[in-house]
This record gives structure tokens, C-alpha cells and sequence, in this order.
């Protein structure tokens, strides 16, 4: 495959929606590590990817089961669960588990089970790209919204509690805002990789940045970065998408590595 | 707007699974600042979790002015991240501390990011973004921890300052001279 085969939309629509999924992952992931919650993108993946072995097992809307598999994950981590990590460690688990006795169990389990691992970028369409569409107006319209109330809440945890407010709205939307964003990613990028560009782009970021802004906007550079690394590596190579991805964010972890503290 | 009812806590016995602390009895009024002294253990936070629905109220009752009562509370152990890029002047901001002029031993400091700051700057910083705050009750919980005798001096007299400003100030702090250099009323926590 040439560089110009790019252009085709075969292959230009799944290169857009993994530009987009490289915006909004780091997006959500500073917040989600500025929380300390940043297993929750692996456990959120892994929770829509057992939502894609639902559908499969019971002839379901595969996008769609996953979706809402990653937002009742969301849910009953913010209602039930207890705060951090915890909670997002036992859905990791369950959602493995599910997934893979599923995948075990149905007749094309075994290479979906496959597609999220490796990542299916390339069967990607343009309903990843209207859905990547909406969440990216949604997350950048809640932005000036939200990103103060879930550092307010970070560095002044009492603050809502103390003003007659102990569930403010901002924390239920932030986590179902991370679920949807997570199970999009997981269906197009596959699980690791999607868990790789929320965690590693703002954990590079937050070595560098100074400023809240400077930190998401450089976890954005950084994993576009990536991305387009990743993508034209894969292309050139045929190699899978997802792989190719957390290698090459690796590679650049690796500056943080050598900048020392 | 001075002498303006902010709390009234009557009686209070508050605590967690068991009551830790009270019988407590105290008003605070606009333009106050009230000292809960006592020795470490005693309970002198566990009445201010009370007052923020933090911890259980067992006998007594707390009951707030009328209206809405903006109020701000820094925490015994400000939360501090290992990585933290957020700049100082971000984290005024974020309470309405920003739009005040900072002491002048933090100005100098604002455009760092947060890890960059020493245990004793960084309380100082976390103290300010509450009494800088437009809140009309601010609770402080020991805010002289981590710090140096030259910002312990600007605690004290940031909290002067605060006086005039038509707020209530409630003070928990196990250091006598601080809340007697700096409260118009001590309640001591026998605990």
C-alpha cells in the first residue's frame, strides 16, 4: 500500500476517526489522572469490550451494547462503587472475564475477541465518525464547565460538601463522558491502546507542562503525534493499529524517563 | 453586615461510628474570627466536619444564618499530588482567590506549578485560596501547618485583614498563640 491509497475513503475515514479518537482520549485522560483514577480508561475499555461480546452472544447492536456497557460501568461506579482505583480494578476484571468467556462461546467471539486486542481502526466507518463527532462537541462545549468543577473538587474536596452540594452533577457527567469517550476508542483502537492513549500522552504532559491548559493541549500534541507515527507505521508496514500505537507512545515516555525529575 | 448570624452550633456531640467529641457550644458572627482550641485528639476537627456534613451529628443541633452562606474550608492535609502542573495563580482562580491581591511572600510564587513549592509555601498558597475567596465562612483546620516562622507571620496577618472583610472565620488549631493573636473569641475543645 502507497501513502496516496490514503486518500481513499476506505482508508481517509478510519485515519480521521483516530485523529479525533488522539484529541479527545488525552482530553478526558489528564483529568482522569489529575483524579488519580487513570485505571479507570483500562477498566472502562475493558468494560466495553465486553459489551461487544454481549451483543455478539445475543445478536445484539455491537457499537451500541458497547457503549452502554461502559456507561452502566460508569454509572454503578458513581452510585455504588467505592472512589479511585478500586473500583475501576474490579470492573478490569469483570469485563475480562465476560469477555472472554463470551468470546469463547460464540461463533466469531474468537476474532472480535481478536479485533479489540490488535485494534480494528480500518473497519471503522462513518458512524465511529459521527459518533467521535458528537462526543468531541460535547467534551469541548462541557470544557469550560467542567474542567474547573473537577479541579475544584480535586484540590478542595470539601468545597461542594461544605456549599450544600455532596453529588455535584459535574462528577456523574465527567464519568459517563469517559465511558462513552473509552467505548468508542476500544471499538476502533482496541483496549490497550485506547487504555495507552489516556494514560501515557498526560502522564508525558504532566512531566512537562506548567499550567492546566499547557497540560491538555500538550497531551494532545503528544498524542497526535503518536498517532500519526502509529498510523503511517502500521500502513506502511501492515502492521495492527493498536500495537503500533502504545510502541510508539512508549518510545516518547521514554523523554520523560530521561528528563530525570 | 458585622454581627450578621453565620453559625450557631448548640450542644453539639458529633463524631463517626461513636461520638469523639462535644458537648460544643459556640456562635460566630460576621465579622469574626473565632478560635476552636484544644489538644491534638480533642475533636476540634471532628466539629468542623460537622458543620460541613462530613461527619455524624449524634445530640445537638448546628444550624446556619439565613440565606446562602458561601463558605470555603481548607483541609488539615491539602491534597498534594506527586505531579502537579497546575500553576499557583490557577489554583487561586479556582476559588475566587485570583482576583485579590496575593501576600506579598506568595506573589512571586504564583506562576509555578503547585510540586514546585515547598510543604510551607504550598500551605500558605491553600490557606489564601480560602480567605482570598469571596466565601463568607471560611473554616481553617490548623493552617499554620508546614510553616516557617516568617509565613506563619503573614498567616497572621492575612487573617487580621480578613476580619474587616465582613466574613466569619472559624480557626481549629491545637497552637494556642496563634489563636489568641489573631481570634476576637476562643472556645477550647476539653474533648
Amino acid at each position: 500500500m502507497s501513502f496516496a491509497d490514503l486518500l481513499h475513503p476506505m482508508f481517509l475515514i478510519p485515519f480521521v476517526n483516530g485523529l479525533l479518537l488522539a484529541v479527545l482520549l488525552p482530553l478526558v485522560g489528564a483529568h482522569v489522572r489529575l483524579r488519580e483514577e487513570w485505571l479507570a480508561s483500562l477498566g472502562l475499555a475493558q468494560a466495553a469490550a465486553a459489551g461487544v461480546m454481549v451483543g455478539v452472544f445475543w445478536d445484539a447492536p455491537i457499537a451500541l451494547v458497547a457503549l452502554a456497557a461502559a456507561v452502566v460501568a460508569a454509572l454503578a461506579k458513581s452510585f455504588f462503587g467505592p472512589k479511585g482505583n478500586e473500583s475501576y480494578a474490579l470492573m478490569l476484571l469483570l469485563g475480562w472475564t465476560v469477555a472472554l468467556l463470551l468470546a469463547a462461546n460464540s461463533a466469531h467471539g474468537d476474532d472480535l475477541s481478536h479485533a479489540l486486542t490488535e485494534g480494528q481502526l480500518y473497519f471503522t466507518g462513518v458512524g465511529h465518525l459521527q459518533a467521535l463527532v458528537a462526543v468531541g462537541l460535547v467534551q469541548f462545549g462541557l470544557l469550560p464547565w467542567l474542567a474547573p468543577r473537577l479541579l475544584l473538587a480535586r484540590f478542595f474536596p470539601d468545597h461542594f460538601a461544605a456549599n450544600g452540594r455532596p453529588n455535584p452533577h459535574h462528577e456523574i457527567v465527567f464519568d459517563v463522558l469517559v465511558a462513552v469517550t473509552l467505548a468508542l476508542a476500544a471499538t476502533a483502537i482496541g483496549v490497550m491502546a485506547a487504555f495507552a492513549v489516556v494514560f501515557l500522552a498526560p502522564w508525558i504532559a504532566f512531566r512537562f507542562a506548567r499550567g492546566w491548559f499547557k497540560t491538555i493541549a500538550l497531551g494532545i500534541a503528544v498524542s497526535l503525534a503518536a498517532y500519526v507515527a502509529a498510523f503511517a507505521l502500521a500502513f506502511r508496514f501492515d502492521q495492527p493499529i493498536g500495537p503500533v500505537i502504545v510502541g510508539v507512545l512508549l518510545l516518547l515516555g521514554a523523554a520523560r524517563l530521561f528528563a530525570g525529575h | 453586615m458585622t454581627g450578621q448570624l453565620l453559625l450557631e452550633v448548640e450542644n453539639l456531640v458529633a463524631g463517626y461510628r461513636e461520638p469523639v467529641v462535644g458537648p460544643v457550644s459556640f456562635l460566630l458572627n460576621r465579622g469574626e474570627i473565632l478560635g476552636l482550641a484544644g489538644p491534638n485528639g480533642s475533636g476540634k476537627s471532628t466539629v468542623l466536619r460537622a458543620i460541613i456534613g462530613r461527619a455524624r451529628i449524634f445530640s445537638g443541633t448546628l444550624r446556619r444564618g439565613d440565606g446562602p452562606i458561601a463558605t470555603a474550608v481548607q483541609a488539615q492535609r491539602p491534597v498534594r499530588l506527586s505531579e502537579m502542573p497546575i500553576t499557583g495563580r490557577e489554583y487561586l482562580r479556582l476559588t475566587g482567590a485570583a482576583r485579590q491581591a496575593a501576600p506579598p511572600q506568595l506573589a512571586g510564587l504564583l506562576d509555578l506549578r503547585l510540586d514546585e513549592l515547598s510543604g510551607g509555601q504550598f500551605q500558605l498558597l491553600h490557606v489564601w485560596a480560602c480567605l482570598g475567596s469571596p466565601a463568607d465562612l471560611v473554616l481553617l483546620d490548623e493552617p499554620d501547618n508546614n510553616m516557617d516562622p516568617r509565613a506563619r507571620a503573614t498567616l497572621i496577618e492575612v487573617l487580621h485583614a480578613s476580619r474587616t472583610a465582613g466574613r466569619g472565620v472559624l480557626v481549629v488549631s491545637h497552637e494556642h498563640d496563634l489563636v489568641e493573636s489573631v481570634c476576637s473569641r476562643i472556645v477550647e475543645v476539653a474533648g
